[in-house]
């Protein structure tokens, strides 16, 4: 950051909780439906319609809340956003507003600065405080393309509104975009490590919005914020952090002033455009939501989700440290997702080597995996087939590089390790009478060598080991035949 | 000809011939009401109401007829589906004939704020009806339907009910299901009966009454036959009397016929408490900040976007919103509108809406007080008799606080009803309103009926079905 200055950042998310049906009605939340298909006289917001809470809603928000490290508010109340527009058919939307379903988190994430070609510098840990996780409506959309008529009409469907969204809202404790970025990345896998969300930003049911200002460091008071929207992806997101700390040190250095606002991130452009300011912010006119009561959970409801709970991923990658005698940045990279960490833990289990294990999924397989784009859920390879392969090789039945052959094999057809090793003959000879064969033919054929070594030249014995390799065309156990030969010569 | 059906043209010749004068209805669908009193006659299920011709208030969602609100930005809306409470009265055979007239949006104490036209009082066509469910309420009294449905938000059964001389039930918050009620304000709306008899509002009042899995503010709480203890004993009630509520603003014709009214109680064995409810003159004030809020939110919706009235010659979507809510919306649904807007707007909202909810908590602690002393509370339903059409229309705030009686029972929950109980000299009705504790409509109806038979009203309004 330019000399004096730091940057000061909070984040909201939103998070489309994975429901089947909306929050507030029975319709289904499926994607990619035909328009308004979705859609029943509560979500339409018809005359008369009133909202009913779905639970699955609570019990996903709620998974979603200790997986962030927040505390489950006893009795939270509902309560409308009122604003005006086409895609909310109510003219409010139903949000939590001071009393949230969570609040008081304290989380820990891992975060690293970049250098120039991106790569992280130096990971570490920081403390972040999450001031609230609400649950709330999404609204619909309006169709701006590919229907008739654009250039006259907008149009609207209806089938995400009321679709049930979390949103995590952090206190300012982000001092780089980075950070944010790091951020971003941890709650989109918690998320989907317990199952509350898909977060997937490409398919919108992530969305963020970063609240940024500056200012030199050692003050204390906040300068004006600007609100960042129209992030699509978490690198879009920390490019227009990045440029809008920028553009708020140089505003202040020319002796400008910064404005309270709402900026949209121009993908085009790389740069944040103003979309609008502070005098036309809304005043929402927050109150209780009368067509619902409080929601009240019980302790013993709060206790019986949290033992539901899987061990989260930072509490699982400790493990694997002391368990498995990972490495910090193995055992981080192996829980970077779920399915890959509990692949990584059944293969070490089957095979009985949690090293050999943890080198060859985070080697070999991350790259088969990530060549083809796809996760080792979606993968044919099973925890089965790779412990059968990590004890081939740890048994020394094939060496290394036949070892990675085997894989992308397997990966490609999905057969078993054996199969590949059978099929391309890969099968290490260890057997004692073959290889003292294969001794006695090399001995025999290349007399002058024996002799040479005999007399003591020593070095030659490489010579042999080698001819004898070929002679099993690579086959051969080395250990095996370095005894053999020993023994003949 | 089938027997349900010869009724039902009767009552439907009877309303359209009536309404002609009155105006208390805005849809009569003879076609619907026939061809369900046919089906209903071939139907080998009777249910409590098989064959009883109803008139539905018409902010009431029915499927098959429009549904309007009394306002021009709604004229054209047919719902998609039917209001809970229609559903469980065509469930038990009732016959609806037609939606009644209304001020727009519930909004009114006159039914002068119809956007099609006012409600005349049966009992003399120059004064109105009451509001807002003024067309029900007129329906009843003329004799057309026995029974109608309203909604009160702020008094807006009992009040019309005691103007035109009829029954009028509100039922404790959560009793009915509003589903399907188009929303004034959510925390105090509920629907309601008008009954020519109490055994009338009883009988529909059991029907439509009870939890519904679509409304998150309707309870859990069983529902008694209230027909069947219309007759218990009324001997050794505790019947409130808050004296101080019988002083300034009350009509001395009203004022003397409610005192002998609790003195009649007195004479068939109820007894009579002196009671004192010290917070009840803040709850008109509490009343219009809490209604209006909630209304401003409730009418969101009407931005000629998906239905209803969209304003013409529009270019953007600003434009759109103003023309469509400034010509679709009548004067005073704009008014209490920017009152709500103006209640919950930042830097208002403690000043007006959080201490409005403050006071309401405590008018309940004044209320639960209060029935330590008492089993009900009987007070006048108006402070007037009808007032004359035109009399108060430029004075909004006059009307705002001719609904001190009634609003405190929308603020704190509780069940009331307008019972009958004398006429003034020039001939117009006079109600009293009793009010109970949560859930006590069974005792509310018994001592209605126990009034209806001892000291019955022996006349009849001016505009009347069987005159002719």
């Amino acid at each position: 950051m330019k000399n004096g200055w730091e940057a000061v950042i909070g984040m909201e998310i939103h998070a489309q909780l994975s429901t089947e049906t909306k929050i507030f009605c029975a319709c289904p939340t499926s994607f990619g439906e035909t328009p308004n298909s979705n859609t029943c006289p509560v979500c339409l917001g018809l005359p008369g319609a009133l909202p009913v809470l779905n639970w699955r809603a609570v019990e996903l928000g709620a998974r979603a809340a200790l997986a962030l490290g927040l505390k489950i508010n006893e009795v939270s109340i509902f309560a409308r956003k009122n604003y005006f527009y086409p895609d909310l058919p109510k003219g409010y939307q139903i949000s939590q507003y001071d009393k949230p379903f969570s609040s008081d988190g304290i989380l820990t994430i891992m975060t690293a600065e970049r250098d120039d070609q991106g790569r992280p510098i130096e990971w570490k840990p920081m403390t972040i405080r999450i001031v609230r996780l609400h649950l709330e409506e999404d609204a619909g959309k309006n169709v701006h393309e590919g229907l008739p008529e654009v250039d006259k009409f907008s149009y609207i469907d209806l089938n995400r509104a009321g679709t049930p969204l979390a949103e995590i809202v952090t206190a300012p404790d982000f001092r780089s975009s980075w950070q944010a970025y790091d951020y971003v990345n941890h709650v989109r896998r918690a998320l989907q490590w317990v199952g509350a969300s898909d977060a997937d930003m490409e398919k919108g049911n992530l969305r963020c919005e970063a609240n940024v200002s500056v200012r030199k460091i050692g003050e204390t008071g906040f300068r004006p914020k600007v609100e960042l929207k129209n992030l699509n992806s978490v690198r879009f997101m920390q490019k227009a952090i990045e440029y809008e700390i920028n553009r708020q040190i140089e505003a202040y250095e020319r002796g400008e002033e910064v404005v309270q606002e709402t900026r949209l991130w121009d993908e085009k452009n790389n740069c944040t455009r103003v979309m609008r300011s502070k005098e036309e912010a809304h005043d929402y006119r927050y109150f209780p939501e009368p067509d619902l009561p409080p929601l009240i959970v019980s302790k013993e409801w709060i206790e019986k989700i949290k033992a539901e709970m899987p061990e989260l991923p930072d509490a699982m990658r400790d493990r694997f440290i002391k368990d498995y005698g990972l490495s910090f940045a193995d055992a981080n990279q192996l829980v970077s997702e779920k399915s890959l960490a509990e692949f990584y833990e059944q293969t070490a289990k089957l095979s009985g080597s949690p090293r050999t294990s943890a080198n060859f999924i985070l080697s070999e397989l991350l790259r088969e995996l990530n060549n083809a784009g796809i996760t080792v859920a979606e993968s044919k390879i099973t925890a089965e087939k790779m412990a059968e392969l990590i004890k081939l090789r740890d048994e020394d039945k094939i060496n290394n590089i036949q070892a990675k052959e085997v894989l992308a094999e397997m990966f490609r057809t999905g057969k078993s390790a054996h199969e590949v090793v059978k099929e391309k003959g890969f099968e290490q000879i260890s057997d004692v009478a073959t290889i003292e064969k294969l001794v006695e033919e090399v001995i025999e054929k290349n007399a002058k060598q024996v002799e040479d070594y005999r007399k003591g030249n020593q070095k030659i014995f490489g010579f042999f080991v080698g001819q004898v390799m070929k002679a099993s065309q690579g086959k051969a156990n080395p250990k095996v035949v370095n005894e053999v030969l020993k023994a003949k010569l | 000809m089938s027997q349900i059906r010869a009724k039902i043209e009767k009552v439907l010749d009877n309303a359209e011939r009536l309404n002609e004068v009155l105006n208390a209805f805005l849809t009569i669908d003879r076609e619907y009401a026939l061809k369900r009193a046919d089906e209903l006659e071939n139907s080998p299920i009777h249910g409590k109401l098989h064959g009883v011709p109803i008139a539905v208030k018409d902010n009431i969602c029915t499927s098959w007829t429009r549904t309007t609100c009394a306002s021009r930005i709604l004229a054209n809306y047919r719902p998609q589906y039917n209001a809970t409470v229609v559903e469980k009265l065509l469930a038990e055979g009732a016959v609806i004939i037609g939606k009644t007239n209304m001020d727009e949006f519930a909004m009114g104490s006159s039914n002068e704020n119809s956007a099609f036209g006012i409600v005349r009082n049966p009992w003399d066509l120059e004064r109105v009806p009451g509001g807002s469910s003024g067309g029900s309420a007129a329906a009843v009294a003329a004799g057309i339907v026995d029974v109608a449905l309203g909604s009160d938000t702020g008094g807006s059964i009992r009040q019309p009910a005691s103007f035109c001389g009829v029954f009028g039930i509100k039922p404790t918050y959560g009793r009915v299901s509003r589903y399907g009620l188009v929303a004034f304000g959510s925390s105090l709306d509920q629907i309601g009966v008008f009954g020519r008899t109490t055994r009338n509002v009883a009988e529909v009042l059991e029907v439509i009454s009870g939890r519904d899995e679509r409304d998150a503010t309707s309870a859990d709480v069983p529902v008694p036959e209230y027909t069947k203890q219309l007759d218990d004993e009324i001997k050794g009630v505790k019947i409130g009397f808050p004296r101080s509520l019988f002083g300034e603003g009350l009509d001395a014709e009203v004022k003397s016929t409610i005192e002998q009214a609790i003195e009649n109680f007195a004479s068939i064995g109820a007894e009579i408490v002196e009671i004192d409810l010290p917070l009840l003159k803040y709850g008109i004030a509490v009343y219009y900040i809490i209604a209006t809020a909630e209304a401003s939110s409730n009418l969101a919706r009407y931005d000629g976007v998906r239905y209803g009235f969209r304003a013409e010659d529009v270019h953007e979507l600003r434009q759109m919103y103003y023309k469509t809510r400034e010509e679709g919306f009548g004067a005073e649904v704009k008014r209490r509108i920017m009152l709500g807007t103006y209640v919950l707007s930042s830097g208002y909202y403690d000043a007006y809406y959080a201490k409005a909810q403050k006071v309401r908590t405590l008018l309940r602690s004044d209320f639960q007080a209060a029935f330590q002393k008492c089993d009900v509370i009987i007070t006048p339903t108006s402070p007037t008799v009808a007032f004359r059409i035109g009399e108060k229309t430029d004075d909004p705030l006059a009307m705002y606080l001719s609904d001190v009686y009634t609003v405190t029972a929308n603020l704190v929950s509780i069940p009331g009803i307008s019972v009958p109980c004398g006429l003034s000299k020039e001939g117009l009705p006079i109600g009293m309103q009793i009010l109970g504790n949560y859930w006590s409509e069974s005792l509310l109806l018994r001592l209605s009926n126990a009034y209806e038979l001892f000291f019955p009203i022996q006349a009849k309004p001016k505009v009347w079905v069987e005159k002719e």
